[in-house]
């Protein structure tokens, strides 16, 4: 069919604006990551990140982490301009080593948790979400 | 081919190369705090030619979204209901009263009010959005200022009468005294404007449940305003989306409070007549 | 005085001894992430609440340092064991000094 010249643009600004392009881990992350582990490796255990595949808003953007047994649990959105996103010390009489929240994620990004277990060793989990731009931009 | 159908057809083409293009409105139910239900689909009524069934804004988000509308202390807009019922309560203007001095406890007097807004004053022989009923309230009878309309203090008032009138059938009336303001808003919501030359009914009529971009069209319901959005994470009137949507294809808007956005209130919330009443909702 | 700021707390009013709980907090607090800039190009200062924490009968449920990439009116939900009645305190601390505060009592059957 003929298209418009305004139907052209929906066409371009359409197929490139779905997703915004992944945005890559930062130095600031690894940065704020070795404060919060010493150094110490990371492995992997019994830590789960809840988050949605694709974000309504990046503006609020709920998030569940759930680390049984953990210290405190780090959250990090690598690909914010400023990685940190909260630190989650529990105390004795937590009922449980998990928190949900809601948070700010400028772009599609890996969302990182990392858990301190008592005894000194660290463990993590990842997820993939995707920050989109929504609708007309209003 | 018609150009409605050529740009539902550019929009759909878009939406097809990298998502899906047809997203129905999902099949979840809502009740909201395990005792209020919500009816988020239901027939259209007579009045509306085109469409079928009408649904709640509610069906088209995530469900991340939808879970936060379902219990009144993970919505973050009850908040400012509780801020409006202390303002209920509080006396304000020259004649010494309070909301509460006339209207008692607002859960009995204001049950079954927003659902039928806007809707006809006599006396005033105009259609009254319920913004322009509280500041006449304000100005008149207590003689306190009036709210400026989408301001967070209206705003939070409009949202606490909604909160009581909520799982009530939205039901104003089209006909009557009111006839001419609504057939005002009809002409307005079906009249392409602006330089992307769009009128109401392209986007949330003849393409609701399409993706633009990344955001699934609803039907443009107004049975949840005002609502908590994500996107600014504070409650938004009607008219403030209003002004917003039309803005946003690139027209000249109207302001809150103007007789344009009074008629289409009303004709847009007859659209949504037999869902219930939902505000606050939470939506993107 | 950071304006309009108000916490609400969801706490069961009884629980069992020894019993864990769901606790929801909510704050209005816009968050100022510093990322912002106003209308004549320059940074509007970050202003957010950087620590929650949740106390029971004085001893700690959860303490949480806070980033300005937690959404505008933080939200957190967790759980804590409650050994006997008592009463949980919930603190917020902002940048600009202010502390806010709300607690709740539950009972023990």
């Amino acid at each position: 069919m003929n298209l418009t010249r305004r139907e052209t643009l929906a066409l371009g600004l359409g197929a490139t604006a779905l997703a915004l392009l992944p945005i890559r881990a930062s130095a600031a992350a690894d940065d704020q990551i070795a404060a919060f582990t010493g150094g110490a490796d990371i492995g992997t255990g019994d830590i789960t990140l809840t988050a949605p595949e694709i974000a309504e808003n990046g503006n609020t953007v709920p998030v569940a982490v759930n680390a049984p047994g953990a210290a405190a649990i780090m959250l990090l959105a690598t690909g914010n301009p400023n990685p940190a996103v909260g630190t989650f010390n529990f105390g004795p009489l937590a009922g449980s080593h998990s928190v949900s929240t809601r948070i700010r994620l400028a772009g599609t990004q890996d969302v990182l948790a990392i858990a301190r277990m008592p005894d000194g060793s660290f463990i993590q989990a990842s997820a993939t979400v995707k920050v989109t731009i929504g609708g007309c931009g209003g | 081919m018609t150009k409605i159908t050529k740009m539902v057809s550019v929009l759909a083409l878009t939406a097809l190369a990298s998502a899906p293009a047809l997203a129905d409105p999902d099949d979840n139910s809502l009740t909201i705090n395990g005792e209020i239900e919500i009816v988020t689909e239901t027939a259209a009524p007579a009045h509306m030619e085109n469409v079928d069934t009408i649904y709640s804004g509610w069906r088209f988000r995530m469900a991340g979204t939808q879970v936060m509308e379902e219990d009144d202390f993970d919505n973050p807009g009850m908040i400012w209901v509780e801020k409006a019922a202390a303002d209920w309560e509080t006396v304000d203007g020259t004649r010494g009263e309070s909301c509460q001095s006339c209207h008692g406890v607002v859960e009995e007097s204001m049950k079954g009010v927003r659902a039928v807004y806007p809707k006809w004053n006599e006396a005033a022989g105009e259609v009254r959005t319920l913004e322009m009923q509280v500041n006449d309230c304000r100005h008149t009878r207590m003689g306190a200022e009036k709210w400026k309309y989408s301001g967070g203090d209206m705003t939070n008032m409009v949202a606490l009468i909604s909160s009581v009138s909520r799982g009530m059938p939205v039901n104003v009336a089209i006909d009557g005294p009111v006839q001419s303001t609504w057939e005002q808003g009809k002409e307005l919501y079906y009249t392409r404007t602006g330089q992307l030359e769009l009128s109401c009914a392209n986007c949330h009529e003849d393409s609701y449940g399409m993706m633009i971009r990344a955001d699934h069209l609803s039907q443009g319901q107004i049975n949840g305003f005002p609502t908590y959005r994500l996107k600014n994470t504070k409650l938004n009137g009607v008219h403030a989306r209003f002004k917003g949507c039309v803005r946003d294809t690139r027209a000249e808007t109207f302001n809150p409070g103007s007789s344009e956005f009074v008629a289409l209130e009303l004709y847009v919330a007859s659209r949504g007549n037999g869902l219930s009443v939902e505000g606050p909702s939470v939506r993107n | 005085m950071a304006s309009g700021v108000k916490p609400r707390v969801k706490v069961p009013k009884s629980a069992t001894a020894g019993e864990t709980i769901t606790i929801k907090t909510l704050i209005s607090h816009k968050m100022e992430s510093g990322q912002r800039k106003d209308g004549d190009g320059n940074v509007i200062p970050r202003s957010i609440i950087n620590r929650f924490t949740c106390d029971f009968n004085g001893e700690n449920v959860v303490d949480v340092t806070m980033e300005p990439a937690i959404s505008t009116n933080p939200y957190f939900q967790f759980e804590a064991t409650v050994p006997a009645a008592g009463e949980f305190t919930f603190t917020w601390y902002d940048d600009d000094g202010d502390v806010y505060t709300d607690s709740k009592s539950i009972a023990v059957n």
